[in-house]
């Protein structure tokens, strides 16, 4: 019991003194799952968005593949994304294995299929009435769309948060093209990975602790959107 | 509500995302092992030499096995490992330049105090892993192809041994880790000191054989061919070779202590095989 007493005091101890290294992994954790959501969000909104309301041959298919996706684990993104940067690999001239970017263009393909599916079932229980409402006020092609996008901004904030929890505390991808580079890949999960294994659980409890905060935040934010109260 | 509020905070995100983007300085990426890595002696180190020549040093801590692969497929630019065998022919199919042996310790037999299969009084590591196999005690090895695997494997194969059954556990994990585990289940394992005396607060796990010559253990540093690859940072690795051999350097391996107790002995700048 002490162990874990003494790991919560050297825990508290890190986060209060504002522990420059444990800052450091929390920034590189933020920016990197930051961009990595605003880069899928970027395409997995308007191809959610296409896949739900759009009325095309293999939409079925499509929506079948997406959800599929949202289930893929991130060691096979770590994989995939590791033969294909390494230097032998077909993408290694680029020479971004083990760093930030191959971490984002990872995190990248494990939100595109969450944040796409969710949007895609959000936006076919919407379905076309207020579409058809708009078309018989007379909105043009710009209108409706903006209407449209205002009726789904709920699915599009829950379907983004969503991805990012997935994102934020995932480890696989971050440690596999990342390599826990200290000061420049090491993030949140893989570095209390390497703090457990390493027998000091100070810093890894003080770094749980921001996961768990996290979590809470987007949470409450999802109830915020949906107008409810806690 | 309030919009405004809500794209500024956007833009500001999107702002400090992108800014930082870029990588100013010279960086060298060095692939080694746990034991050099997880004791602290790099982060002990490489700041100076990264001051002295204004470049960042990007460790990445594998097992020596992926270490050498990962110089062999390029994807970084010095190795620090602990396999001589294995060193040799990754020098021999020319993937690397420039191998020195920068320091060395040896390696360890831990167990239980009880030590259930008697090896405590044994000085030869083989009679060790024989009494070992013969009892089915617990042992859990690496199993990640890392230079303490491989040094563990050409023990039992010297002992005429093949490790098979429940009792001999591979984790697939850093020295660190299966030492945990070896912890946990009170079994027997072999280690590098340094992560032992890294250690030593943590575990109740004894050392029961030690001083065999067999256990020696040579890091030897590599920079990586730029024949074979040319994109790798080749000067800044010589640079890097350099200075691991280099009398400041060894002065500090040698002072670098945890709780005490001296983890590497430098050794002197031979070149070798």
């Amino acid at each position: 019991m002490d162990y874990i007493i003494e790991g919560f005091k050297k825990a508290f101890i890190i986060i209060f003194s504002l522990d420059k290294e444990f800052l450091m992994i929390v920034f590189t954790s933020i920016k990197i799952s930051f961009s990595s959501i605003f880069l899928a969000a970027l395409f997995g909104i308007p191809f959610g968005i296409f896949v739900g309301a759009g009325k095309f041959k293999g939409r079925k298919l499509i929506t079948t593949l997406l959800n599929t996706l949202m289930s893929l684990p991130t060691v096979v993104v770590g994989l995939l994304l590791y033969s294909l940067l390494s230097r032998r690999g077909p993408l290694g001239d680029m020479g971004i294995l083990f760093t930030q970017t191959a971490i984002i263009a990872g995190q990248c393909i494990l939100a595109f299929p969450i944040i796409a599916a969710l949007v895609a079932a959000g936006v076919r229980n919407i379905g076309d009435d207020p579409l058809i409402a708009a078309r018989l006020l007379g909105a043009g092609n710009v209108g409706s769309a903006l209407l449209f996008l205002k009726e789904a901004k709920l699915i599009v904030i829950t379907s983004t948060l969503a991805a990012f929890g997935r994102v934020f505390s995932e480890i696989g991808i971050s440690m596999m093209l990342g390599g826990n580079i200290r000061f420049y890949t090491r993030n949140i999960t893989t570095a209390i990975a390497l703090e457990s294994s390493r027998g000091a659980i100070g810093l890894g409890i003080a770094l749980g602790l921001v996961l768990l905060a996290v979590a809470f935040l987007v949470n409450i934010i999802v109830y915020r959107f949906r107008g409810e109260e806690l | 509500m309030n919009r405004l509020k809500i794209i500024f905070s956007f833009i500001v995100i999107l702002l400090c995302i992108f800014i930082r983007f870029t990588d100013a300085e010279e960086t060298l990426r060095l692939a080694t092992t746990t034991s050099t890595y997880e004791t602290g002696l790099l982060d002990y180190i490489l700041p100076v030499f990264e001051k002295e020549f204004g470049c960042e040093i990007h460790v990445i801590s594998v097992g020596t096995g992926k270490a050498l692969r990962l110089g062999e497929n390029g994807d970084v630019d010095i190795l620090l490992v602990h396999a001589p065998e294995a060193e040799k022919r990754f020098m021999k199919d020319e993937y690397g330049t420039d191998r020195r042996y920068v320091m060395h310790n040896d390696f360890v037999i831990l167990g239980p105090e009880d030590d259930p299969a008697g090896i405590g009084e044994l000085k030869k590591s083989t009679e060790a892993f024989k009494k070992i196999y013969a009892s089915e005690n617990i042992f859990v090895s690496r199993g990640d192809d890392s230079g303490t695997d491989k040094k563990e494997k050409s023990l039992w194969a010297r002992a005429g041994l093949y490790p098979r059954g429940a009792w001999y556990l591979e984790t697939g994990q850093g020295m660190n880790a299966t030492l945990r585990v070896a912890d946990e289940k009170r079994a027997y394992v072999m280690l590098d000191r340094a992560t032992y005396l890294f250690n030593k607060d943590k575990v109740r796990l004894k050392i029961l054989v030690e001083g065999d010559r067999d256990l020696l253990n040579p890091y030897g540093v590599i920079a990586v061919n730029p024949l074979k690859h040319p994109h790798v940072n080749h000067r800044l690795s010589l640079a890097l070779v350099e200075w691991m051999t280099s009398s400041q350097c060894r002065e500090m391996i040698n002072k670098y202590e945890v709780n005490g107790d001296r983890l590497f002995y430098a050794d002197d700048n031979s070149p070798v095989d």
